[in-house]
C-alpha cells in the first residue's frame, strides 16, 4: 500500500517536472525542475531496490550536471524570450511527433503483453539482501567481470575533463603568468654581471 | 493494485516522449535541448533499472552507471562548446549556428 502510494507520488512528480522542464519560460526554472525530476527518479530507483544507483544519480546529476547547467544558464547573458519565439510554431508538429512516438511505445508494450517477465536463471543474479547489500553486489561485479568497462568509463571521464578544459581555456593578453621553463633555464651568467669598481671612480 | 514492471515502463515511456517533444518545442534554445537529452537518458536509465529489478539481474544497474558516466561527460562537453560558442559569436540561437555551411 505504502509502496503503491510512493510509486504514484514519485512517478507523477517526475512526469510533471519533466513537462515543466521543457515548457517553463525561464531557463533557471527549467534547471530547478530538472533537479526535481532527478530527485524523484532517484526515489523510483530506491523503490526498485537499486539504492546505490539512486544515490549516484543524486550525486552526479543533482550535484554536478544540474549545477553545471545552472552555472551556464546564469553565466551567459542571453535574451531568452527571443529564443522562445518559435514555441507556438513548433507546437503542432512537435506534438504530432510526440504522440506518434508515444503510440508506438504503447503498441510495443501491448504487443509484448506487459505480462510478468520470464525469470530465467541469470548469471549475475541479484543476491538476497540478507546475504549482500546492493552496493556490495554492484562492487563485486564491477571490479571483477566488468573491470575493463569500468576503466573505459574512467577514460571517458578523463577525456571529457581534458576536452572541457582545453575548449574553455583561453589566453588573455597582458596577464603576467609564471613561466617555469624560463625560470629553470635562467643561468648565472645572464642574470648579473660583476663590475670591478676602482676607488673614487664610481660606475658613471 | 500491485505495481509491476509495466508501471515503470510507462513512466519511462512518458519521460522519453516528453524529452523528444522538448527538442522539437525548443528548437532555438540549445540549453533546453541539452536538458531534454538528459531527460531521455533518464528514461533509458529507469528502463534499465526496472528490468534489472524485475528480472533479478544485476547487469542492468551496472549499465545504468555507465550511461550516467557518458551522460555526465556529454553534458560537460556540450556546455563547454556552448560557452566558447557564445564567447565567439555572442549568441546561442540554433539557426545562427551555420559556420560550417552544412
Amino acid at each position: 500500500m505504502i509502496y503503491t502510494l510512493c510509486f504514484y507520488l514519485f512517478a507523477i512528480i517526475t512526469v510533471f517536472s519533466a513537462i515543466m522542464v521543457i515548457s517553463s519560460r525561464n531557463p533557471v526554472h527549467s534547471v530547478l525542475y530538472l533537479i526535481l525530476a532527478f530527485f524523484n527518479s532517484a526515489g523510483l530507483f530506491v523503490l526498485l531496490g537499486a539504492e546505490f544507483v539512486a544515490m549516484i544519480l543524486v550525486i552526479v546529476y543533482v550535484g554536478a550536471v544540474a549545477v553545471l547547467f545552472m552555472f551556464v544558464v546564469m553565466m551567459l547573458d542571453i535574451d531568452y524570450s527571443e529564443l522562445r519565439k518559435g514555441f507556438q510554431k513548433y507546437l503542432p508538429i512537435g506534438g504530432l511527433i510526440g504522440l506518434v512516438l508515444l503510440a508506438e511505445l504503447v503498441l510495443v508494450g501491448m504487443g509484448w503483453g506487459l505480462g510478468d517477465p520470464v525469470i530465467t536463471d541469470p548469471a549475475t543474479a541479484i543476491p538476497a539482501l540478507t546475504e549482500m547489500s546492493n552496493t556490495e553486489a554492484l562492487g563485486s561485479l564491477i571490479y571483477t567481470k566488468y573491470i575493463f568497462l569500468f576503466q573505459m568509463a574512467g577514460l571517458i571521464l578523463l577525456v571529457a575533463m581534458i576536452g572541457a578544459i582545453v575548449l574553455t581555456h583561453r589566453k588573455r593578453p597582458g596577464v603576467k603568468k609564471q613561466n617555469i621553463n624560463k625560470q629553470v633555464m635562467r643561468r648565472r651568467e645572464e642574470a648579473f654581471e660583476i663590475v670591478k669598481v676602482k676607488p673614487g671612480q664610481g660606475l658613471g | 493494485m500491485e505495481i509491476g514492471l509495466a508501471h515503470y515502463l510507462t513512466v519511462a515511456a512518458m519521460l522519453f516522449t516528453i524529452g523528444i517533444f522538448g527538442i522539437f518545442l525548443n528548437r532555438k534554445n540549445v540549453i533546453i535541448i541539452l536538458m531534454s537529452v538528459e531527460l531521455i537518458l533518464l528514461a533509458v536509465n529507469i528502463n534499465f533499472v526496472a528490468f534489472s529489478s524485475y528480472l533479478h539481474d544485476m547487469v542492468g544497474q551496472i549499465f545504468t552507471m555507465f550511461i550516467l558516466t557518458v551522460a555526465a561527460g556529454e553534458a560537460a562537453i556540450g556546455l563547454a562548446i556552448l560557452v566558447i560558442y557564445y564567447r565567439n559569436r555572442g549568441t546561442i540561437a540554433v539557426e545562427d549556428i551555420n559556420l560550417m555551411e552544412g
